[in-house]
């Protein structure tokens, strides 16, 4: 029941004013301590073994430009950008991050809508994801690859810079000790297993004509059952046993650090593998100068397969953050001091 | 305009979808859309919020009746209720995969966690608020704890009870849409990749999803009014009036 | 041979050797036994250590929250105020925003996506459009139980239907209205972890940069309870500091 406060008028004065001032500091203290997207600098590490021919040079010029990095929302798509962001940032640009975009369309859209300058794609999924060309019409040979994805790209007003040293493919993954007890190193070997093994993937996996699709097709493959997973997850159903293979990436930290996961040869070659490209708007591109390309393609220069599944390992096994490792690829690599 | 027409053309891309089989936005053939292809999903997701609402219902309403009925434990349920609000699910979700592992039974649990705070919270609330002359009256007839219980305290809060569990219900169906995410197909599935459904799978799906969603909670609202006693319908009634 | 294969792939094996390829500074041991590199159900350590991570995150997560309920709040008061004057409109605005509440937020989220893009309001407006629901019926509700004498008592004091409103309506309904705030605010706090599938950020956005990482997981867990419980507790005492006659309401 409510009380009847005739004095409400009087006292409410007083208190409303007081309760409202409390709101006030509330909202001045969320703008205040409003979080930032702007790169962090990472920590400082050990000493590089840099060759100051390869130190970026910060260009005055560039900081009149602003360019938002996007990233997609896995580990190597984060340490990519922040590699990227904080070349760009070395250069004299101002640089903000978008580090979350969900998948390629999103992506692919925000670039368009002027969201994002660019961000890193694969030449693979490129071509199938963002143009659907089936997956056994996708170039094995990386120059290949990279013509037609940046030709399908260019229709889109969107320029594809040179690609990375490194490319990366889906695989399927499994326990070593699966592997060896069933005398499996290609997937054609699963014929006549694999029946009896659950195979986890990204929901997508199951239509998808270089996954679950082309597994069934191409390899003539029944499986026991399909789980769809998020990709976070591809190697947590292994461990618990939820799957007995996985599709992983070959670029991943798990693969690089423990004998205890190992990926089965994909000798029908049906599935693609991609070197990354950073992609951007062409105009943004244009009027950000020569910087804009030259350093993006100056910081990849070291990313090797060996490194990057090293850089993958400090995130994913050593949960360092995509940002310091970022930096102390840079430093280590004699791109920034 | 544009927008109001590219509105309509969503939702007539969309029930093309639910009703008609198409090629896969990531081609190669692949067949997607119709009803035979959403069904499973669709099932799946109910499955799901039927066990995990039984368990929800398994463990909250017993703990509530019994609390409701003795009157203690009030911070507890009520306060359950409140802090069982704030908890994220998608955190739920992924710890208990990480924890256990994937699949429907766990999924289950998850969801049964996130629906078991407005089963037990509006169960005890329910038992408090029944009329104490009709269960002192009962109690003078010389029925015994769980005759009280079960035949008067409980049909008195039926009604109450039953909006707890609508809510729970609505929930758990809802937020079973990121079950993919952790082993199980539902219809959130069409919903979250545009990448091989199209926008008209993704707005199909939440088409599917709402509608769904209202059926469950018309179903609900139906048993709510089933179980309300025709006394406390005769009583509201004429309160209203 | 696989196991042969499975090495080829090993950047630094148990014995902290690089791989070939690898040049020397590059080469870092990764362990993995130990709390972090195990996932073992909280590292304590590594949580103390990187809490900046979540900085970020949270404020951004508090920023979507208080949009999203203070935009919701005030459709909801606008239309409850429109419905107590005009009561045939209280059952079509229940039901409407019934309907919104059903909507489930991923599919909500998505469904925006086309038309508002990757980013704050692609959260902000499912967000706000949940807590219309019960704000709005517990506005009416409130207004509704106005004890008629307070009404008669304003009436007789002179004042017109608008002042009996803002002066007497209004603030006897506030701990109904009150209550339908705390419950949207607590609601919205645990939805807005889903928030970083439309592109806003939040705390979401930390729990999925790895979402198999336990301790991760907990940290988000924890701090989402805590704000919407420190939240709830800040309009609470709001409430009693502005209105302490209240205080002794029996339940």
């Amino acid at each position: 029941m409510l009380e009847r406060g005739y004095g409400v008028m009087r006292g409410l004065r007083l208190r409303g004013a007081f309760a409202i001032l409390l709101a006030a500091v509330l909202a001045v203290g969320i703008a205040a301590c409003g979080s930032s997207s702007d790169t962090t600098g990472g920590t400082d590490t050990s000493a590089s073994s840099s060759d100051s021919d390869n130190l970026i040079q910060s260009n005055p010029d560039n900081g009149k430009t602003t360019l938002t990095i996007g990233s997609k929302n896995f580990t190597e798509e984060y340490i990519l950008g922040e590699i990227y962001a904080q070349g760009l940032e070395a250069a004299g640009y101002n640089v903000k991050t978008k580090l979350n975009l969900g998948s390629e369309q999103i992506a692919l859209k925000a670039i368009k809508d002027g969201q994002i300058s660019g961000y890193p794609e694969y030449t693979s999924t490129a071509l199938g994801s963002l143009y659907g060309v089936p997956a056994d019409q996708i170039p094995a040979n990386a120059e290949e690859a990279y013509a037609q994805a940046k030709a399908k790209l260019a229709k889109d007003d969107v320029t594809a810079f040179s690609p990375t040293p490194f490319a990366d493919s889906n695989a399927v993954g499994l326990l070593t000790s699966t592997a060896e007890k069933n005398n499996l190193t290609d997937i054609s070997d699963l014929k006549g297993v694999s029946q009896d093994m659950v195979l986890a993937g990204s929901p997508e996996c199951r239509e998808r004509i270089d996954c679950l699709v082309g597994l069934e097709k191409n390899y003539g493959l029944q499986f026991k059952k399909f789980t769809p997973v998020d990709i976070g997850l591809r190697y947590t159903v292994l461990d618990k046993g939820d799957a007995d293979l996985s599709i992983v990436f070959t670029s991943d930290a798990q693969l690089a650090n423990s004998e205890k996961y190992t990926v089965l040869k994909d000798d029908k070659e049906l599935i693609p593998s991609g070197n990354v490209i950073f992609i951007a708007s062409k105009k943004v591109a244009e009027d950000a100068g020569p910087d804009f390309r030259d350093t993006i393609e100056q910081v990849q220069g070291n990313l090797t397969l060996p490194v990057i599944r090293e850089l993958n390992s400090r995130v994913d096994i050593d949960k360092e953050k995509p940002a310091d490792v970022a930096h102390d690829y840079l430093q280590q690599s004699g791109y920034i001091k | 305009m544009i927008v109001l027409a590219s509105i309509i053309d969503s939702f007539t891309g969309a029930f093309d979808f639910i009703f008609h089989s198409r090629e896969a936005v990531t081609g190669g053939g692949v067949p997607v859309g119709g009803p035979a292809y959403i069904w499973p999903f669709a099932r799946t997701q109910l499955e799901v919020t039927a066990v995990a609402l039984g368990g929800a219902l398994a463990v909250g309403m017993p703990i509530g009746l019994i609390l409701g009925h003795i009157g203690k434990g009030e911070f507890l349920a009520v306060g359950f209720g409140n802090a069982g609000r704030a908890v994220p699910e998608i955190a739920v979700i992924f710890l208990l995969a990480s924890l256990i592992g994937i699949g429907l039974g766990n999924v289950a649990i998850a969801l049964g966690i996130l629906g078991l705070p407005p089963v037990l919270t509006n169960t005890y609330v329910a038992m408090r608020q029944v009329d104490p002359t009709a269960v002192q009256a009962a109690r003078g007839m010389g029925m015994r704890s769980w005759q009280v219980i079960l035949r008067v305290e409980l049909p008195l809060a039926a009604p109450t009870i039953m909006a707890g569990v609508r809510t729970a219900a609505i929930n758990i169906f809802a937020t079973a849409t990121v079950a993919s995410f952790v082993g199980l197909s539902t219809l959130g599935d069409f919903v979250t990749q545009p990448a091989v459904y199209g926008n008209d799978g993704v707005v199909a799906g939440a088409i599917v999803i709402a509608v769904l969603a209202g059926l469950i909670e018309a179903a609900l609202a139906g048993v709510q009014w089933l179980v309300t006693p025709r006394g406390l319908k005769l009583a509201r009634a004429s309160r209203s009036a | 041979m696989t196991t042969l294969a499975a090495k080829s792939l090993l950047v630094a094996d148990s014995a902290n050797k690089c791989a070939p390829g690898l040049p020397a500074d590059f080469c870092h041991h990764h362990e993995t036994t130990g709390c972090v590199g195990g996932n073992g159900l909280f590292c304590a350590d590594w949580a103390a250590d990187n809490i900046d991570r979540y900085v970020g995150p949270f404020f951004r997560h508090l920023e979507i929250v208080a949009i999203s309920v203070v935009a919701g709040f005030v459709v909801a008061l606008a239309l409850a105020l429109l419905s107590h004057r005009h009561r045939t409109l209280i059952p079509p605005v229940l039901g409407a925003t019934g309907v919104l509440y059903t909507i489930p937020s991923i599919a909500f989220f998505f469904l925006l996506l086309p038309i508002t893009g990757f980013g704050l309001w692609t959260a902000v407006i499912p967000l706000a459009a949940y807590t219309l629901q019960i704000i709005y019926r517990n506005t009416i509700a409130g207004l509704a139980n106005v004890p008629d004498d307070a009404k008669d008592a304003g009436r007789g004091m002179g004042m017109s239907e608008r002042q009996l409103l803002w002066r007497v309506e209004l603030p006897l309904a506030t701990p109904e209205v009150v209550a339908g705030l705390r419950i949207a605010i607590v609601s919205t706090v645990a939805i807005a972890t889903l928030a970083f599938l439309a592109g806003a950020g939040g705390l979401g956005d930390a729990l999925y940069a790895q979402p198999s990482f336990n301790t991760n997981i907990i940290m988000v867990g924890v701090l989402t309870i805590g704000m919407a419980l420190i939240l709830d507790l800040m309009v609470v005492l709001a409430q009693r500091f502005a209105m302490p006659w209240q205080r002794a309401r029996p339940r």
